[in-house]
């Protein structure tokens, strides 16, 4: 009954799939509700029955009814809504809670509501009947307005309030022709029945697009899901979708990612610990990344994820917070102890802490809010401390699954976020409880170290993908002004830390200093020796001096003697008168 | 209300002055157009009427396709619909009212009869 009919009107739709450009599309309603129209590639198909059902208290109503004053205030579609359950004006007050006033759409002829009341008692059934008052009372209410947008809910209450089921079913299916030949785009909602989706099988008449809602508790929370099982003429997500009844209405959130196409950010931003940001490369945590900080109970955790959001707070960003086991006042007052006042940021309007229990919602609840909220406050930063509160009994998987959707999307908006990690005490360290180290592209591990009857905190990085750093264990403290990072004692002995090192520095200081004291020692010594040295030169100089001037005046006796003897033999040879004259008449002269 | 422009010859005459008479009928037959389902109707209730309250009912035939906006006054959804609008309770019988006996039990005239 269904492909025969043309669309009466074949107007192209507003939003149309932005893959299939030059293809004929089916036209289509957009719903105006959040994540809806992603689901549905444009919304409802236009000018036919949609069929939305779901049991008891999954949001048909609330559905269909933003359905319709979405479409009456932002895509001026009027709309008509029957309601065979709620009378008007419950309705009215129902959904004024979600800022939905439509005493004013009705005002202002943009919405018709009206309560089709079925009294079984009242009504008593004599020979064949039909149902031509409901489509002359439909089609008054349509055209009074001028209606597009038309809602039935549940217009399977008929069954239980008129006699003679078969006249109902084949006076049903004539309704919904008659909608499609109106053109009317149209929600018919539907009580979940035994093994069918609808109790009356009005799947069979409705074909052309069918929504199941469900509303599923898992660990004593429950969640709310939406699947689109049919579409015909359309592709159309099949995932279950949470969605999320606040309120702004509804929003269902298509956040299984698809693809890892996230751009990286080569910026990098500081972690608020200055020796930190030099351990990393000397710049800190690129923007856009996720970064983790692990540790046993009490080793600073939260200190590390209140730098940060302190830093990015100073830098203008905005942070925000969220807290799985301590209230805001509580943060602050612990941050306001090692010296970080996140109160002024608050004041700013920079920071916002939102401090839940995990139990308080299902997983997918939690992550539809945490989108919303980021939608609505565009930090540049999220913290979520701690993740492993999300692991209550044996949901793991789901917590990955649910972590894995977080961080892709903080990725592709380019949100840096850090993550705390409490490691149970004993267990492996480089293993966080819910398996999310491979989405994690800065790791760091702190941990407490045991020795010599004390307990310190060490910290070092597990991993940091892209970027230098180092590998060298710190010791850090936790002081007035925050989380200093101190140089850790590495010895022969081992990693000391606490006052064992202290005692080690001191130890090593007395050392150094007697070394010291040697040496100035044999320098002395050196010295002295050096001068005696000198002195013993300077002696044999001397020495060496007189024995030369003795070697000289020895030579001159030498020569004088000789001298002496040479005249001593002339005075004897004159004396004696030899001849030797005539042989030296010099001397003889002389 | 008391319009009436597809029948104007309707039993009319038969008003008397005693409205509150016991057993006093008023009735209001919703149909749409000339459908055959709303003829017999019409022909039904003016039948069951002249042989059961003689000289104490008021009967309306209302076309709906005329003044569509009672249907959503009066809560039509079937056609006929057929009203008792006094003595109360109210009752609403629907269908061709081919079935005297129900129809007749429906309006509570078996018993006062």
């Amino acid at each position: 009954m269904t492909k025969l009919k043309p669309t009466p009107k074949s107007k192209p739709a507003p939003k149309v799939k932005p893959t299939a450009k030059a293809r004929p599309q089916l036209p289509k309603a957009p719903t105006g509700i959040q994540g809806l129209d992603e689901i549905t590639g444009g919304g409802l198909p236009k000018g036919r029955p949609t069929l939305v059902c779901g049991g008891a208290g999954c949001g048909k109503t609330l559905l269909a009814m933003e359905f319709l004053v979405r479409g009456a205030t932002e895509l001026n579609e009027p709309g008509v809504f029957m309601a065979f359950e709620e009378a008007a004006q419950d309705l009215t007050q129902n959904v004024a809670s979600l800022g939905f006033d439509l005493k004013d759409l009705v005002a202002r002829k943009k919405l018709v509501l009206d309560f089709v009341y079925v009294e079984r008692s009242e009504i008593e059934e004599s020979g064949e009947y039909d149902l031509e008052g409901l489509f002359i009372r439909l089609g008054a209410a349509i055209d009074s307005i001028g209606a597009k947008r038309v809602v039935l809910d549940t217009i399977e209450s008929l069954f239980g309030g008129l006699p003679n089921p078969l006249i109902l079913r084949a006076e049903l299916r004539r309704l919904f022709r008659w909608l499609k030949d109106k053109g009317v785009t149209a929600i018919i909602t539907g009580e979940r029945g035994e093994g069918t989706l609808t109790r009356q099988g009005l799947e069979e008449y409705v074909s052309d697009c069918v929504i199941v809602l469900d509303h599923r508790v898992s660990e004593q929370t429950s969640s709310r899901r939406l699947r689109v099982v049919k579409y015909r003429g359309s592709t159309h997500g099949t995932n279950e979708y949470p969605f999320l009844i606040d309120e702004d209405g509804i929003s269902v959130l298509p956040v299984t990612s698809l693809g890892l196409d996230h751009i990286a950010s080569s910026e990098r931003i500081s972690s608020g610990v200055a020796r930190l940001d030099a351990m990393l490369g000397g710049a800190g945590y690129f923007r856009g990344s996720s970064v983790l900080v692990s540790g046993t109970a009490g080793t600073g955790k939260t200190s590390f994820a209140a730098h940060f959001a302190d830093a990015a707070c100073r830098r203008g960003e905005r942070v925000l917070y969220f807290s799985f086991e301590e209230s805001p006042s509580q943060i602050m007052r612990n941050m306001h102890s090692i010296g970080i006042d996140l109160q002024q940021w608050i004041k700013k309007g920079l920071l916002q802490i939102h401090a839940d229990r995990p139990s308080s919602a299902g997983l997918e609840m939690h992550l539809s809010l945490k989108h919303k909220l980021i939608g609505i406050f565009k930090p540049q930063v999220v913290i979520m401390d701690p993740l492993n509160s999300y692991v209550i009994g044996d949901n793991v998987v789901g917590v990955q699954a649910m972590l894995m959707r977080l961080f892709d999307f903080l990725k592709m908006k380019q949100i840096t976020g850090l993550f705390t990690n409490l490691t149970s005490g004993g267990g492996v360290l480089d293993h966080s409880e819910v398996a999310i180290s491979s989405l994690i592209d800065t790791w760091l591990l702190l941990r407490a170290i045991d020795s010599g009857g004390e307990r310190n905190r060490g910290l070092a990085i597990l991993k940091s993908r892209g970027m230098a750093h180092s590998n060298q264990m710190r010791e850090y403290l936790l002081t007035d002004h925050g989380v200093a990072l101190r140089d850790v004692y590495v010895g022969a002995s081992g990693v000391l830390t606490g006052s064992a090192r202290l005692t080690q520095e001191a130890q090593d200081r007395a050392a150094k200093m007697l070394r010291k004291q040697e040496i100035e020692r044999q320098q002395l010594e050196l010295q002295s020796q050096h001068q005696a040295l000198e002195a013993q030169i300077a002696a044999l100089r001397a020495e060496f001096e007189v024995q030369k001037t003795a070697s000289l005046r020895i030579t001159g006796q030498e020569q004088a003697q000789g001298a002496q003897l040479e005249q001593g033999r002339l005075d004897m040879g004159l004396s004696r008168n030899e001849d030797a004259a005539a042989k030296n008449p010099k001397r003889g002269a002389k | 209300m008391k319009s009436n422009p597809t029948r104007p010859a309707q039993p009319k005459a038969k008003r008397t002055s005693l409205k509150v008479v016991a057993g006093h009928y008023i009735l209001k037959l919703y149909v749409a157009g000339h459908s055959p389902k709303s003829a017999n109707a019409i022909v039904n209730i003016k039948k069951i009427c002249e042989e059961n309250l003689q000289g104490r009912y008021e009967l309306d035939v209302i076309d709906l396709y005329q003044q569509p906006q009672l249907a959503q006054g009066e809560q039509i959804i079937a056609i006929p619909t057929l009203i008792r609008k006094l003595p109360l309770p109210l009752r609403r019988i629907i269908g061709d009212l081919s079935n005297t006996e129900r129809v007749l039990v429906g309006l509570d005239i078996r018993k006062q009869a």
